[in-house]
C-alpha cells in the first residue's frame, strides 16, 4: 500500500512539476488571469457600480451571489447532516452520570472569558456590518460571532451556552439567514428585475443605484452570518459531545 | 509580496504539514495543524489576499483547529502512524 | 559568484517557487490520504491538500505593484498627483469623484490592485472546507462508537467475516 501510494505521488507530482514551467511567473501582472476581461472590469468598475471600496466584497455579494447563497447552503447541508449523523435517540441512559463534571473552566478563565466575551462579540458585528470598507463580511463575521458563542462553551460549561444558544435556536437561525438571502434575491425578482439583482430595489432603498447594491450587499451578507454563526456553533456543541449535547469539552 | 517572506512561510508550511502527519499523538497532531493554519494565513496575508487570510484565521486556526481537538477528546488520542 | 546566485534566485526560485511548494503540499495531502492508517490523520491530509488548491489560485492572482484589493481614498490622491495632464488638482479631484463617474474611471489603474476573483473564489472554498470538515469529524466518531478504533486495519480486520466481532 505504502509503495503504490509513493509511486502515484511520485508520478503525479513530477507530472505537476513539469507544469510549472508554463506557468506565469509569481506577480506577473501581464499573467492571464491578470489580463482578463473579468477581473480587469471587478478592478475598474466596481467602485464606480456599487459604491463599495472593497472588491472582495462586491464581487462575493454582488456579481456572484449565486455562487455565494448555494455555498451558505452547502454550509447549511452540512450542519443538518452533523446532527442527523451524530443525534442517537432511545439509549439516553449514559447522560446522567455525565451531568457533574459541567461546571466549565478554572475561575481565572471564567473571568477572563467573561471580560473579553462582549469584545468578541461587538467586533464580529463590526466585521459584518464593516465589510464593505475593510476585510471582512459575513462569513468572517460569523465564524467570530459563533467561536465567541464557543468560548463561552469552553468557559462555563455547554449548559450555560445553551441557555443562551438552544439547540432550536440554532436552527432557527441558520434557516432564517438562507430564507434572508433568498427572501432578497425573490424581492428582486417581485420588484421587476433578475433574481439578486439587487439595481432593482432603488425605488425602496435610499441613495439611488449604487447605494441600492450596496445596501443590499450589507442585507445578505446579515443573512451569511447568522447561517454561519449558527452552524459553527452546533457543529462544535454537538461534536463535542458525540451529539448528546450533555457536557462539554 | 515581499518575496523572502513569502520563501520563508512557505518552507516552514511544508515543515508543519510533514510535523503534523507524522506526530504519533492525535492532539499534537491537531495542535500542528493548527499552527499550519496559522502560517498559511501569514501567507494569505503577505499576498495582498486580506480578505481571504481573515477568513482563514478565523475559520482555520479557530474553529476547525477546535472541532478536531472535541473529536479527539471524545474518541481517542492513540494513532499507530 | 554572489551575483550569479542572486540572479538565480530571483529569476529561477522567485517567479516559481510558490508552484513548487503548491505541488509538494498537495502530494504530502494525497500522500497522507492514501497511505495513513488512522482516520483523523486522512483528514488532515485532506485539508493540507485543500489549502494546496487555495496556495495555487491566490498565487496566480498576485501582482508585484500592487495593493490589497480595496481601494483607499489616500492611494486615489496619489494617483491623481502623478497624472500630470490632469488639469484639476488633486483635492477638488478627490473631493469630487463621488458625483461624477469619469474621473472615477480614470483613476482606477488595475495594475495597483491584486486581482480579486481568486480570493472570492477561495474564500466561500475555506468555509465551505470547515464545515465538510466537520461533516468527516461526525462520521469519524461514529465509526469510532461502532468499532471503538480509529485505525482502518483495524476496522476491516471487525468488518471481515471470519473477524472476532
Amino acid at each position: 500500500m505504502k509503495f503504490f501510494g509513493l509511486l502515484s505521488v511520485i508520478i503525479v507530482g513530477s507530472l505537476l512539476l513539469s507544469a510549472t514551467k508554463d506557468f506565469p511567473d509569481w506577480g506577473d501582472q501581464d499573467s492571464p488571469a491578470n489580463e482578463g476581461p473579468v477581473s480587469s472590469f471587478y478592478i475598474e468598475k466596481t467602485e464606480e457600480k456599487t459604491k463599495v471600496p472593497n472588491m472582495v466584497t462586491a464581487v462575493l455579494a454582488d456579481y456572484r451571489g449565486y455562487d455565494t447563497m448555494f455555498e451558505t447552503v452547502v454550509i447549511f447541508i452540512a450542519g443538518i447532516g452533523i446532527i442527523a449523523v451524530l443525534r442517537t435517540y432511545g439509549n439516553n441512559d449514559s447522560t446522567p452520570k455525565n451531568q457533574v463534571g459541567d461546571e466549565g473552566a478554572g475561575l481565572l478563565a471564567k473571568i477572563t472569558c467573561s471580560l473579553i466575551l462582549p469584545f468578541i462579540q461587538l467586533f464580529a458585528l463590526y466585521v459584518v456590518a464593516h465589510g464593505h470598507h475593510s476585510p471582512g463580511g459575513g462569513f468572517q463575521g460569523g465564524v467570530m460571532l459563533g467561536a465567541s458563542y464557543i468560548l463561552l462553551a469552553l468557559a462555563y460549561g455547554l449548559a450555560r451556552a445553551k441557555s443562551c444558544f438552544s439547540e432550536k435556536r440554532t436552527l432557527v437561525f441558520a434557516a432564517v439567514g438562507i430564507i434572508i438571502y433568498v427572501g432578497w434575491g425573490v424581492l428582486c425578482l417581485i420588484m421587476g428585475k433578475e433574481f439578486l439583482n439587487y439595481s432593482a430595489l432603488d425605488s425602496i432603498l435610499p441613495g439611488g443605484v449604487e447605494m441600492a447594491r450596496s445596501h443590499s450587499m450589507l442585507a445578505v451578507e446579515i443573512g451569511v452570518a447568522l447561517t454561519v454563526t449558527a452552524v459553527m456553533f452546533s457543529m462544535f456543541s454537538n461534536l463535542s459531545t458525540k451529539g448528546r449535547l450533555d457536557k462539554g469539552l | 509580496m515581499i518575496w523572502q517572506f513569502d520563501i520563508i512561510i512557505l518552507i516552514f508550511l511544508v515543515v508543519t504539514a510533514v510535523i503534523a502527519l507524522r506526530v504519533k499523538d492525535l492532539l499534537g497532531a491537531s495542535m500542528i495543524f493548527g499552527i499550519y493554519s496559522f502560517l498559511i494565513c501569514l501567507l494569505w496575508a503577505e499576498m495582498g489576499a486580506v480578505d481571504v487570510a481573515f477568513t482563514e484565521a478565523a475559520v482555520g486556526a479557530g474553529v476547525s483547529t477546535v472541532i478536531m481537538i472535541a473529536t479527539v477528546f471524545s474518541t481517542t488520542r492513540r494513532s499507530k502512524d | 559568484m554572489d551575483i550569479i546566485i542572486a540572479s538565480f534566485i530571483e529569476e529561477v526560485i522567485v517567479p516559481k517557487f510558490n508552484y513548487w511548494i503548491y505541488v509538494i503540499l498537495m502530494m504530502i495531502g494525497l500522500f497522507a490520504m492514501i497511505t495513513k492508517n488512522n482516520l483523523i490523520k486522512k483528514l488532515i491530509g485532506m485539508a493540507i491538500f485543500q489549502t494546496a488548491i487555495i496556495l495555487l489560485y491566490v498565487s496566480v492572482g498576485v501582482k508585484s505593484e500592487a495593493n490589497i484589493p480595496i481601494i483607499s481614498h489616500h492611494g486615489h490622491q496619489e494617483h491623481v498627483e502623478n497624472a500630470q495632464d490632469e488639469k484639476h488638482s488633486s483635492k477638488l479631484e478627490v473631493s469630487t469623484d463621488d458625483k461624477s463617474d469619469k474621473s472615477d474611471h480614470h483613476a482606477i489603474d488595475k495594475d495597483k490592485f491584486a486581482n480579486p476573483l481568486p480570493h472570492v473564489l477561495m474564500l466561500t472554498a475555506i468555509v465551505v472546507g470547515v464545515s465538510t470538515l466537520g461533516l468527516a469529524l461526525a462520521i469519524s466518531q461514529k465509526v469510532h462508537g461502532s468499532f471503538g478504533t480509529l485505525e482502518e486495519d483495524e476496522i476491516l480486520d471487525q468488518l471481515k467475516p471470519g473477524g472476532h466481532d
